[in-house]
């Protein structure tokens, strides 16, 4: 295989031209330098490497626009032997497996509530994870087929081969049985998306714990809980484990859902734990252990305490991280660079890795956001350009997301952090009220976390940064006001001034339709302040107060009179 | 109400002193008017020390008072001329508190001192209140709460008559008690069956054998009900708005009839009065209809299960409550006499028909009663209707436990009075027409919510506008209620969002060649693996292609309707365009994000349905 490769670095210089022509006319040479292993070489317009959501966007775009279109995937099992099929994270072990049993969860609280509602259900309610796990990668396998389908139909060629390039032209990939196959394209897209980290310094991590790659996976109930991790990944988890009726600890270094407002992060581990979810904060694991019974005991030393303290545990799950699939692409044949430090691919804002034809996109992109519908539309967008479709370019600023914890967490644009490290405290101001949903009435549920703010900058027209939502269905919520955000960039044919002020001004008028459950605090809100003076705010809409169901936070902010109550 | 020192009215006629009769009748009117519409009236002089002497006292009782200065003025040789007339005094200052001639300084203290000073200010203003609202509901409250907070004196009167059953609620109007809130959590308990046996599929395991029971259900909605009730209640007290549990009707311009539920009669007079009754259910007119039959105003509080039920009527109101009683695991069905959601996007209401029919739900099609009669006494009964088409000869006869109408509202207008003070309803339809202010042909008397001509019967609408009335009547605001594009959802087991034109509306506004209109069927991911339909959600919208493709309408089939067109309602009022949408990421996974991908427009006729195994 060495010998191979170097016979193939010969005619580096000749690939470099982009002319199919030229490639097509490779593989003769190609078969004929490893003819001996059997090698077939293939060349293609477009090859993508990873068949996830970006990668898989890319190809059927590439090919709708009349491309010959390779894309190459493969799953490497997790170290404890998970594999899946086409699709990527999302489908196969990220958001659609994580919001399906989300859903498991949120039925569960669905049932207790019935009651209250008049159904009479009879106890013990007891949850199967077996036939929850069944029913979602059953689903999961049917995406699986229905991507292949959708490949096949473009005519889009599908190779399962771990795939690594030859040359900055040329890539080989390895099948199951150890078959070579080479493939050669004008342009190469490389869309890897990332893996679970392992904390591989902790002894017994590797041997004996599970991550996100697997959780979804497992044939039997995952038991008695350990998550170790503060991100989304870790929360998301640990909230469906407790709501499906799991003893779930989450064990957190240092912040929860770094990255996200801290405000409304702690709202969210707030609301885990008074639903159940133990945390175990400021706490670092060291070793893992098998006792002799099969389960897992856990040392952690308390960095508050410096004292090491154990538990026992059925499972642990790493949720500390991902890397990027970078390492076994030997990338450094073709030239592209990585950033050293995290071994993402660095890419400008054509998605152009150091080497003009050679592209990443999705989770393997440095500096990109880490999901889906980015990776989904950057491929798409890549592939028109490429193709002459058209010039746009991703825009990847004020993308809405949404943590789907127990209690949902949808945002879009700045966290206030952001928001005052950029324009400063002084320019920000901030909006926000408790509320309490109308179902939560009926059925006494806790509405404390219930919560929404919105991050402006001070200034008229007060220039809307973030808007930020903690409640049920934050997902469905968040997605309408997000539009919002990117107003100013399509809305050329209005004064910016006027679309800003609308905009500010209908967020917190439907914003407090959300809030209230009852006609009369369903108010179109207003702003009051806190503070003395008046606020400009009071122009658009005078006579300010703060409606009797929306509390005003604690916040220490408010004291500082930046904040309304909406 | 503090404000000396008092303000300065100004006459300006010309300066003549010989008048004749008409200047002269003119002038006496004029002069009523200040008397009639200031609470402290003082004709004086600016250089005259007794005159000064009366606005002190005023002004240390804090009460506010207007002075017209008869040195200051062209004509007041003529109108201390006419003062002599009307108070049969000559000199200033002169002075009349509310409406009545109290006469010059000496008397206005002596009346001090004895207390008629105090009698007649505390009769108050000329009128009794600043503003009367009639009507307790989303509108009216909030007008009045408003209103109160400008420091005006503000009444509320509400009463319920009781349905022909014999329901009656508390304060709050019908969406807090017969309307969006109990509805919503009855909704709310249907939608819990379906997570009920949705759960099964996700691995919950419990006794197969759930039953649902009515009452506890009505208890709690009901129980929540009632707080609300006193909350608004505790609200209006806490804001200093007088409310009194009785029915207003006009007598007079400025001038109400209250009767109270003993049958005891109070009057009550306003310089301002806002109408705000809403409407209550319309029944058939049929053998049997208000005997047996019930409505919205009585379902929620149902004290026993309807049972078999036959909805007629198909409305948003008979479609929710048929789609609720169905989730609740009843028999339900429902006759439309023609179409589904009247006024609605026709292509969603017929997909809103069709999943509530695969809900079980019967449709009895262009049919409509024409007798109910009892055959059996209960809670419930039985019921036996006969129906006709619409179309032919032909009738259908059905046996029910119960009937509740749907078929309409009629507005609460033809028993207050409006005729004796000549504000103009629609005679046909009972609304009353309004200008953009909310005024009526009557300048004094307003009027908001779902008794308004022509404007949408929602909740937030009544409140937005019955603020803004008393913003602009009492602040000095400018602002007008905005009735364009606004959002509503209907709560059929499969929510229905929209916001903006229905199809028909937009071609009839724009034409057909001038739209693009984007849609697509999604499947939930929550569905998939309860294996429910995939073809069954529906988002569609609608573009005007010559105005940057600018999106006129706004249209969801699919779960949680309600909380994703509330966004998509705020960026249209922003002027949301098809380019913004597309623009847009999406949130993934949800129900949403479909608008972020919509690709398809109907003009290309192109497959929407969606291939999932």
């Amino acid at each position: 295989m060495a010998a191979m490769a170097a016979a193939l670095r010969g005619p580096v210089a000749r690939f470099r031209s982009r002319t199919r022509a030229w490639t097509r006319g490779t593989r003769g040479a190609a078969n004929a330098v490893g003819g001996q292993q059997q090698q077939q070489q293939q060349s293609f317009d477009l090859l993508v490497i990873g068949g996830g959501s970006g990668g898989l966007a890319c190809a059927k775009e590439a090919a709708q626009l009349g491309k010959k279109v390779a894309v190459a995937d493969y799953v490497e099992p997790s170290p404890r032997g998970t594999r899946w099929g086409l699709g990527g994270t999302c489908v196969n072990v990220g958001c659609i497996p994580k919001k399906l049993m989300h859903q498991a969860a949120l039925l569960g609280g669905m049932i207790k509530d019935a009651h209250h509602y008049g159904w009479e259900v009879t106890l013990p309610i007891q949850h199967s994870w077996k036939k929850m796990a069944e029913a979602v990668q059953n689903h999961v396998k049917s995406l699986n087929w229905g991507h292949r389908v959708q490949l096949q139909d473009r005519k889009v060629k599908y190779f399962n081969i771990k795939a690594s390039f030859v040359n900055e032209h040329m890539v080989q990939g390895v099948d199951k049985g150890g078959k070579v196959t080479l493939l050669s394209a004008d342009h190469i897209v490389i869309a890897t998306g990332g893996r679970p980290r392992y904390p591989t310094q902790i002894k017994g991590a590797m041997e004996y714990g599970v991550t996100s790659d697997d959780i979804f996976w497992l044939k039997e109930s995952p038991g008695k809980t350990l998550v170790v991790g503060a991100s989304y990944v870790a929360l998301e988890c640990a909230g469906f484990l407790t709501g499906i009726g799991l003893d779930t600890t989450v064990m957190m270094r240092s912040i929860p859902l770094r990255g996200f407002d801290q405000q409304m992060s702690s709202l969210v581990t707030e609301h885990m734990e008074s639903h159940g979810t133990r945390f175990l904060k400021g706490c670092v694991p060291s070793l893992i252990q098998k006792l002799p019974t099969g389960q897992l005991q856990v040392t952690w030393e308390d960095h508050a305490s410096g004292k090491e303290d154990t538990g026992t545990f059925d499972t642990v799950l790493w949720a500390i991280g991902r890397v990027p699939e970078t390492r076994n692409l030997n990338l450094e044949k073709a030239g592209v660079n990585v950033n050293p430090e995290n071994q993402k691919i660095v890419v400008d804002a054509q998605e152009a890795t150091s080497v003009p034809h050679i592209f990443a996109i999705g989770d393997v992109a440095e500096g990109r956001p880490e999901l889906t519908p980015t990776a989904i539309k950057a491929g798409k967008l890549l592939a028109q350009r490429l193709f002459g479709k058209s010039s746009a370019l991703m825009d990847y600023s004020n993308v809405p997301t949404t943590v789907f914890t127990p209690l949902e967490y949808g945002c879009v644009g700045l966290s206030e952090e952001e928001a005052v490290a950029l324009h400063g405290q002084e320019h920000v101001e901030v909006y926000h009220a408790y509320y309490k949903p109308l179902e939560f009435t009926v059925t006494d549920r806790d509405a404390s976390q219930c919560y929404i703010k919105m991050v402006c900058l001070r200034e008229p027209p007060q220039l809307v940064l973030g808007l930020h939502f903690l409640g049920p269905n934050a997902g469905e919520v968040t997605q309408g006001f997000a539009l919002g955000i990117n107003l100013p960039k399509v809305m050329m044919d209005r004064p910016p001034q006027t679309v800003h002020l609308t905009f500010h001004f209908e967020c917190v008028q439907m914003w407090g339709v959300i809030c209230t459950g009852d006609a009369d605090s369903r108010d179109p809100s207003h702003l009051l302040r806190r503070g003395g003076e008046t606020a400009h705010l009071q122009a658009l809409r005078p006579g300010a107060h703060c409606d009797w169901m929306l509390r005003l936070s604690h916040h220490p902010c408010q004291a500082e009179g930046t904040r309304y109550a909406m | 109400m503090s404000s000396p020192p008092g303000r300065r009215a100004r006459l300006s006629s010309p300066g003549t002193s010989r008048l004749s009769s008409e200047a002269r009748e003119e002038l006496r009117r004029r002069l009523k008017d200040l008397i009639e519409g200031n609470r402290v009236m003082i004709f004086s002089k600016s250089y005259c020390p007794h005159s000064a002497k009366v606005k002190e006292l005023f002004s240390s009782l804090g009460v506010e008072y207007y002075i017209l200065e008869l040195d200051q003025v062209d004509d007041g040789i003529n109108v201390q001329e006419v003062l002599t007339e009307i108070s049969n005094q000559k000199t200033v200052p002169n002075i009349f508190v509310n409406k009545v001639h109290v006469g010059g300084c000496d008397r206005t203290f002596q009346a001090h001192r004895s207390g008629l000073l105090q009698k007649l200010l505390h009769e108050d203003s000329a009128n009794d209140y600043d503003l009367i609202v009639i009507g307790g509901g989303s509108g009216g409250l909030s007008c009045a709460k408003e209103a109160a907070k400008f420091g005006k004196k503000v009444m509320v009167l509400d009463f319920v008559v009781p349905s022909p059953q014999g329901s009656s609620w508390g304060l709050g109007g019908t969406c807090v008690n017969v309307g969006c809130i109990p509805k919503k959590l009855m909704h709310q308990a249907a939608l819990l069956g379906q997570a009920l046996q949705d759960s099964r599929k996700y691995g919950w395991e419990y006794n197969k054998q759930v039953k649902h029971n009515w009452e506890t259900m009505t208890e709690a909605i009901q129980n929540h009900i009632s707080s609300l009730n006193w909350s608004y209640r505790l609200k209006l007290r806490e804001k200093g708005v007088a409310y009194i549990n009785a029915y207003g009707e006009f007598v007079e311009p400025s001038k109400i009839k209250a009767t109270n539920k003993k049958g005891q009669e109070t009057f009550y007079t306003a310089s301002t009065f806002v109408i705000a009754t809403g409407e209550r259910p319309r029944y058939l007119g049929i053998q049997g209809d208000k005997e047996y039959c019930i409505t919205s105003d009585d379902l929620f509080s149902l004290p026993h299960c309807p049972g078999r039920t036959l909805v007629v009527g198909a409305s948003y109101v008979g479609l929710e409550c048929a789609g609720f009683l169905a989730g609740l695991g009843l028999d339900v069905t429902v006759m439309v006499r023609s179409v589904l959601l009247r006024g609605f996007d026709q292509e969603m209401a017929e997909k809103v028909g069709s999943y509530l029919e695969k809900e079980g739900i019967k449709f009895q099609r262009k049919f409509t009663p024409v007798l109910i009669q009892q055959m059996e006494r209960g809670s419930p009964g039985v019921l036996r209707v006969v129906a006709k088409s619409t179309e032919g000869p032909e009738t259908i006869e059905g046996v029910y436990n119960t009937v509740l109408l749907a078929v309409g509202r009629e507005s609460c207008t033809r028993k207050i009075g409006l005729e004796k003070i000549g504000v103009k309803i629609n005679e046909k339809s009972g609304k009353i027409p309004v200008n953009d202010m909310e005024q009526t042909n009557v300048p004094h008397v307003y009027a908001v919510g779902d008794i308004l001509e022509g404007k949408p019967e929602l909740t937030p609408v009544a409140i937005q506008a019955g603020k803004l009335l008393a913003r602009r009547l009492f602040g000095g605001s400018l602002e007008k209620c905005d009735y364009i594009n606004i959002p509503t959802t209907v709560f059929t087991p499969l929510e229905y969002g929209c916001c903006g034109l229905s199809e028909e509306k937009a071609i009839e506004v724009y034409k057909k060649e001038n739209l693009e209109v984007y849609h697509n069927l999604f499947w939930p991911l929550e569905w998939t693996v309860t294996g429910r339909d995939n073809n069954t959600c529906y988002a569609k919208i609608i573009c005007n292609k010559f105005d940057n493709e600018r999106v006129v309408g706004f249209h969801l089939l699919g779960p949680n309707a309600g909380e994703i067109t509330q966004g998509f309602a705020v960026a249209m009022k922003c002027g949301l365009t098809k380019q913004l949408l597309n623009d847009t990421i999406g949130i993934h996974p949800t129900c949403s994000e479909v608008f972020t991908t919509l690709e398809i427009t109907k003009s290309s006729g192109l497959d929407i349905t969606q291939k999932g195994c």
